[in-house]
């Protein structure tokens, strides 16, 4: 089928699909200035994703394509998934098993942080941010 | 055009110059060219996904840090960088769709513009990168210097913000160097309906740089 279907000239879609691309792009940004508090990232991942998925069907032409094709492409999309889960999982709860352990960047930072303030009270504003040891 | 003879078969078909004899027919050999290249973007999207997944808990870590530290970024460029990636990926399939369709002159400017879009998209990035470097927002506590009010933990957002987008660039630059290979095969006469699979590869790849903006655009630049 694909040597029939796909042989026609696809201009019109490929240029509607690059206007809604830029719509949609338009829309994010207008978002941004929107506060919806914790949603936001929500609503820009939303929006990224339909973009996303636009770009893969039609102009990587997976909705066309012999789906082995769209397989090996979600087949990575669900390990991403897979990754970040756990990784999240691990970060959410390790305070909560090992306490105080893994926030030891968080804490070499607010030591640093402490240490500046003793050395110059009245520069918390205007500090040096270079990291001496 | 490779030196692969002509054959003639029983049944007196004629086979593209450009199959390979363990291929039964052109039509799979250039699917399972497409597979490989579908198989080596699913490495890129591990390659990447190491660094969203990094970003994404670093996040959760130091949310502050994060907030403060994008106002540094100029979501407009951002944008403008965006609406470029887009365009060029609208130019390269048009360009797939006339080496399809035995278009050569309409192959060869939609890949100048491509390519033309791939270096304004560069050129953007130098000017954000070398405002950053004035203001000393580097990667890694070693090099950043910035001297303003900030929150701690700010220099990881650099850190990520600098891998991430100079990871995408170093594949924009590979994109431009395998294009220019492919705009002077185009020139050769090499692509015709028969045989267009390099570019139908390089597309696929061009796309997925473009869609790794996608989620890099909203993640960097539009968290509030």
């Amino acid at each position: 089928m694909s040597s029939h279907s796909s042989h026609h000239d696809h201009t019109k879609l490929y240029a509607t699909t690059l206007g809604g691309l830029l719509v949609l792009t338009a829309i994010t940004v207008a978002a941004s200035y929107v506060n919806f508090g914790s949603a936001n990232i929500v609503v820009a991942m939303f929006i990224a994703t339909i973009k996303a998925s636009l770009v893969a069907m039609i102009f990587m032409h997976l909705k066309d394509d012999k789906p082995v094709n769209a397989v090996i492409f979600t087949s990575s999309l669900i390990f991403l998934g897979i990754f970040l889960g756990f990784c999240l999982l691990d970060a959410d709860s390790r305070d909560k098993v090992v306490t105080g352990h893994l926030t030891w960047v968080e804490e070499q930072d607010r030591e640093e942080a402490k240490k500046k303030a003793k050395m110059s009270p009245a520069a918390d504003h205007h500090a040096p941010a270079a990291e001496h040891h | 055009m490779s030196v692969v003879e002509t054959i003639q078969h029983d049944h007196a078909e004629v086979h593209d110059p450009h199959q390979q004899h363990h291929f039964a027919t052109a039509e799979q050999q250039q699917d399972a060219s497409k597979i490989g290249m579908w198989l080596f973007l699913v490495t890129e999207v591990l390659l990447f996904g190491g660094l969203f997944v990094g970003y994404i808990v670093m996040q959760g870590r130091f949310p502050e840090a994060w907030k403060s530290a994008h106002h540094h970024l100029q979501r407009e460029l951002g944008a403008l960088n965006t609406v470029v990636l887009l365009v060029s990926s609208f130019t390269m399939v048009m360009a797939v769709q006339a080496a399809k369709l035995n278009r050569r002159k309409q192959l060869i400017g939609n890949l100048w513009v491509t390519i033309i879009c791939a270096f304004i998209f560069l050129i953007v990035k130098y000017f954000e990168y070398s405002h950053k470097y004035h203001e000393g927002l580097l990667p890694f506590k070693a090099f950043y210097s910035y001297t303003g009010p900030q929150v701690p933990g700010e220099f990881h957002f650099f850190s990520f913000y600098f891998m991430m987008t100079g990871l995408h660039g170093f594949h924009i630059l590979g994109g431009i160097a395998v294009m220019l290979w492919i705009l002077k095969r185009a020139y050769a006469g090499e692509f015709t309906s028969q045989y267009y699979t390099p570019v139908d590869l390089i597309g696929l790849y061009w796309h997925l740089v473009d869609l790794i903006w996608i989620y890099l655009f909203p993640l960097l630049y539009l968290i509030s």
